[in-house]
């Protein structure tokens, strides 16, 4: 007898033949954030949207998997790309969406989020995915129900989701990320985007590094332990990747930088600036972007641009998440021990 | 196998689809035979149904999907599913499932190297390599050199890795 | 002491037993006494606290409670908790604030005017008063508002609230934005000769903040509230108190920043008391950790240099008392998002028993001193009654088992708030018998 390595005893196919599982723990319940999770989970949700980018180039974009499946989308902050891109993941893989936005819903009515929560899992919901204004949110809702909860964006804290389909988009175009100089741009203080990409990055062993107006970034940033560049020109001296993220102009209300022509001329990625460059650098942003900005339009579509190529990962990735979190249970897998 | 097929349905429009994992081997093994015996250069495909399965609520931690790539259109071809080993019949039922998303081939047949009956669903393979008779509960394994370093069929008993 | 003050002392002291509390651990720093011995209570004052009394006959009949392996102290007094009557009696009411002070070992709290309406005249004062005497457990005194409805303009009636019963003033809940006013109150408080207490918090840079400025705000992506807007408040009261001749009274220090202040304002002779809460001697922001509401106060929970720093001003009298700052909630205000729920833990319960827990057994701070900060320096800062088992000082006593161990279970608290970030946790040290007048109330046996 040849024993067989890595297969689940009784674990059954549809076939004589096991099909092979990562030995990788699963991701859990939740996607959170990126700060927890391993490097191997990490690597486990890039490898996994790989089969599923090829879904969305058949012209019959979908597959039976998660069907019977509802998911609700839960966005109490507006956001159309975000939403659309979890909706064409859901829809691809034959889920029920539901798409729940705060204005619509009785939170604005003064309902608690336990509340909305405990309703919508009352009604047999599998998942939700949930975008929401409050650092926390999505912790929150996850420590209360039982339906998988995926974060779409919580407060300034984490957006899991972006910050993979961000790792995914380099490693297509640069290879492992191990190693790899990215350097995030901008108001780094206030960007769930920051962090996720932070996290996600060093997990994966990057260097990484930020640069923008002191003003725009944490007191501690230097205790994430990445690179702090006070220039744009300087991080683009170093950096393999440079992820710009979005200016909202409420900071120059609120006074954290004087204006946004200023942001522009000292913190902006320009053609020029970009000129200057000593290698071929990957240019990314998470949208939607504020041209003439945090960036140019003609970098924003120029040849080093990879932004669309994001946004067609995001649905890839977001797919592989709803995949992996919609696990059967382990319990049922003994009692099908075998008999197929 | 090969001289079966083309018996069977000749060389023209004919497809070649191996499903994840060891039929893609297969199937590749078998369109070169083809390919020297017939001077064709046989279009090949793999498919992966771990998305179709119809266990994936029961079946524990996820499988890792495999990649698919069929770059032909399918419409009007004789597409042969090749595996390694046929027992319920509940993997092809989830090829035919995928292959319909792709297009609407002339007809669908399908090779398999082992057939180890216990149907649950009624399927019948055209081309059979060999048929064996082996308790339900046992496992029928088939080895191809080029994932796993030999070509070898295997029957594992059952509770053997409990 | 005011005439309202006096009669209600007096009023209560009839007809009750006198009571002998028997081997104890007698510690009252206010006479450097530290002795076994017995304590006698005849008429709602102190008879006798030393030696043994022997087997004297008394003709009294007083109640005899064996001390031995208990401590008996002066008793405990909070100068800062917030109870919630009127205005939201669904949290807390003046009674079960009573009586949750009692179960936690203090015998008198003092009363933010926090409520609503809030406590900014002399009708206020005395309901607040009212209510606290049919509450029959530990003594609660009213602090006024410095502004008229807190709303940080208009001085409030400092005068007509002392004559009801107010012992000192505060805008707490909120800071005094305006030094102009906070100094017009200093002055006008040297009239009444009670301290302004201040919750010191600089509005623009505070604004927002939920939690410390630091790696854990960064990390968990919330606002942050800087050690700064704390200390700049500190040193400017200092400053203002030192021009006036009042007496500030800092409330809920957090920063070791704000302890040097103190310290530089102290040595210079300026009127500064400060007062620190049992939760900043033993937190840290990591208990914010998964957003736990229940670690969200104001002033936040700071780092653990912070903590050293406050510890080391306890030991050495920098930091003049410890105060609860007892902020009951409804579990349903706290069951939110975390930047939208709001500040607060209750701490009348548990106050003694994490400090005995975590800065007496730990060795940072000797019983005595732990004593001066919880009883004789609040009586004489807010110059109310107690705080000394002198014969003939009114017999406010706390007895407390400094070894007993207990899990800390908010469903069981007499207070309404369950807000509370010990919960599950186990404390050695706890009050036994509260006596307020001469009488009981509070018992943990006959619980």
């Amino acid at each position: 007898m040849i024993p067989r390595a890595g297969a689940p005893a009784g674990a059954a196919g549809t076939a004589s033949a096991v099909p092979p599982v990562s030995p990788v723990v699963p991701v859990g319940k939740d996607l959170l954030g990126l700060e927890n999770l391993t490097a191997s989970q990490i690597g486990l949700i890039l490898d996994t949207a790989e089969p599923f980018k090829e879904i969305s180039e058949r012209q019959i974009k979908k597959v039976p998997t998660l069907r019977g499946m509802t998911i609700v989308n839960l966005f109490f902050e507006a956001s159309t790309r975000t939403r659309i891109s979890f909706e064409f993941a859901e829809k691809r893989l034959s889920a029920d969406t539901v798409n729940v936005a705060a204005s619509a819903s009785s939170v604005s009515k003064g309902e608690t989020l336990v509340d909305t929560a405990r309703n919508l899992e009352a009604m047999r919901i599998d998942m939700v995915v949930i975008r929401h204004g409050a650092s926390g949110a999505a912790r929150f809702l996850a420590d209360r129900i039982d339906s998988n909860v995926i974060n779409a964006g919580d407060g300034t804290h984490e957006h899991p989701t972006q910050g993979l389909l961000d790792l995914l988009t380099i490693r297509d175009h640069r290879g492992p990320i191990q190693g790899r100089r990215v350097c995030l741009c901008g108001d780094v203080l206030h960007s769930r985007v920051a962090r996720s990409n932070i996290w996600g990055l060093q997990r994966l062993g990057a260097e990484v590094a930020v640069c923008g107006p002191r003003s725009l970034l944490p007191n501690a940033i230097e205790e994430f332990g990445v690179r702090v560049f006070q220039r744009i020109e300087e991080a683009i001296e170093w950096a393999e990747v440079l992820n710009v993220l979005r200016l909202q102009l409420e900071r120059m209300t609120a006074g954290y930088i004087p204006s946004l022509r200023e942001y522009n001329r000292v913190f902006g990625v320009t053609r020029e600036k970009l000129e200057r460059a000593p290698r071929d650098i990957l240019i990314m942003h998470p949208g939607p972007m504020n041209r003439g900005v945090e960036i140019d339009s003609d970098v924003a579509d120029g040849p080093h641009s990879v932004i669309l190529d994001q946004v067609t990962n995001g649905v890839a990735v977001r797919m592989a998440v709803l995949y992996l979190l919609a696990g059967g249970k382990p319990e049922l897998a003994e009692a099908a021990k075998g008999e197929r | 196998m090969a001289d079966q097929i083309v018996e069977l349905y000749g060389a023209e429009n004919l497809v070649l689809v191996g499903i994840q994992r060891r039929g893609v081997q297969l199937s590749e093994r078998i369109a070169r035979i083809i390919d020297e015996r017939e001077d064709t250069q046989l279009p090949r495909g793999a498919l992966d149904i771990t998305l179709y399965r119809d266990d994936l609520q029961t079946v524990g931690p996820r499988p890792v999907v495999g990649s698919t790539h069929l770059p032909w259109a399918l419409d009007d071809k004789c597409v042969v599913i090749v595996d390694d080993v046929l027992y319920t019949g509940r993997t092809v039922r989830a090829a035919l499932d995928e292959l319909a998303d792709f297009g609407r081939p002339a007809r669908i047949a399908l090779a398999v190297l082992v057939d180890r009956g216990g149907r649950e669903l009624p399927i019948h393979a055209d081309v059979v390599g060999k048929v064996v008779d082996v308790p339900s509960g046992d496992r029928v394994d088939v080895l191809v050199s080029e994932l796993d370093g030999e070509d070898a069929v295997v029957i594992v008993p059952r509770r053997s890795e409990t | 002491m005011t005439e309202g003050q006096r009669s209600k002392v007096k009023g209560q002291s009839e007809h009750t037993q006198p009571i002998l509390l028997r081997g104890g651990r007698i510690l009252d720093p206010s006479q450097g006494l530290d002795t076994v011995g017995d304590v006698l209570v005849v008429d709602g004052q102190i008879e006798h606290a030393g030696t043994s009394l022997g087997d004297v006959r008394r003709d009294d009949n007083p109640l005899e409670i064996d001390c031995n392996g208990q401590v008996i102290a002066p008793g405990f007094i909070d100068v800062h908790c917030h109870l919630r009557e009127p205005g939201r009696e669904d949290v807390e009411t003046i009674a079960t604030g009573a009586r949750a002070a009692a179960a936690g070992g203090f015998t008198a709290i003092c009363a933010m005017p926090n409520t609503d309406p809030v406590t900014d005249n002399q009708a206020a004062v005395g309901f607040i008063v009212r209510q606290a005497l049919r509450a029959e457990a530990a003594r609660v005194y009213p602090i006024g508002a410095i502004s008229v409805g807190q709303r940080g303009e208009a001085l409030a009636e400092f005068g007509e609230m002392v004559g009801a019963g107010a012992v000192a003033f505060s805008d707490d809940g909120r800071p005094v934005v305006s030094a102009h006013l906070m100094r017009t109150a200093l002055e006008y408080a040297r009239s009444f000769d009670v301290p302004i207490a201040d919750h010191c918090e600089e509005p623009t840079l505070a604004a927002g903040g939920s939690m410390n400025e630091g790696l854990v705000s960064a990390r968990l992506g919330l606002k942050g509230v800087p050690n700064e807007a704390e200390e700049i408040m500190v040193i400017r009261d200092i400053l203002l108190a030192r021009r006036t001749g009042g007496h500030v009274h800092l409330c809920h220090m957090s920063t070791k920043g704000s302890v040097e202040l103190i310290r530089w304002g102290k040595e210079r002779g300026i009127r500064v008391t400060a007062e620190v809460c049992p939760h900043h001697l033993t937190l840290t922001e990591e208990s914010v950790e998964g957003y736990n509401t229940n670690a969200k106060m104001n002033p936040p929970l700071r780092t653990a240099a912070d903590v050293a720093a406050l510890r080391a001003a306890v030991r050495d009298g920098t930091i003049d008392l410890v105060a609860t700052d007892h902020a009951p909630h409804h579990y349903d205000e706290k069951e939110r998002e975390f930047a939208d729920a709001p500040n607060g833990i209750v701490g009348l319960e548990t106050a003694l028993g994490v400090l005995l827990t975590h800065l007496l057994h730990s060795g940072a701070v000797d019983l005595a001193t732990l004593i001066m900060r919880m009883s004789v320096t609040p009586a004489r800062v807010f110059k109310i009654p107690g705080g000394s088992l002198k014969r003939g000082n009114v017999a406010d006593i706390t007895i407390f088992d400094p070894l007993h161990s207990w899990i800390v279970d908010p469903a069981a608290f007499r207070s309404k708030g369950r807000n509370s970030p010990y919960a599950g946790a186990r404390l050695t040290g706890r009050a036994t018998c509260t006596i307020v007048n001469g009488r009981i109330v509070h018992n943990l046996d006959v619980r």
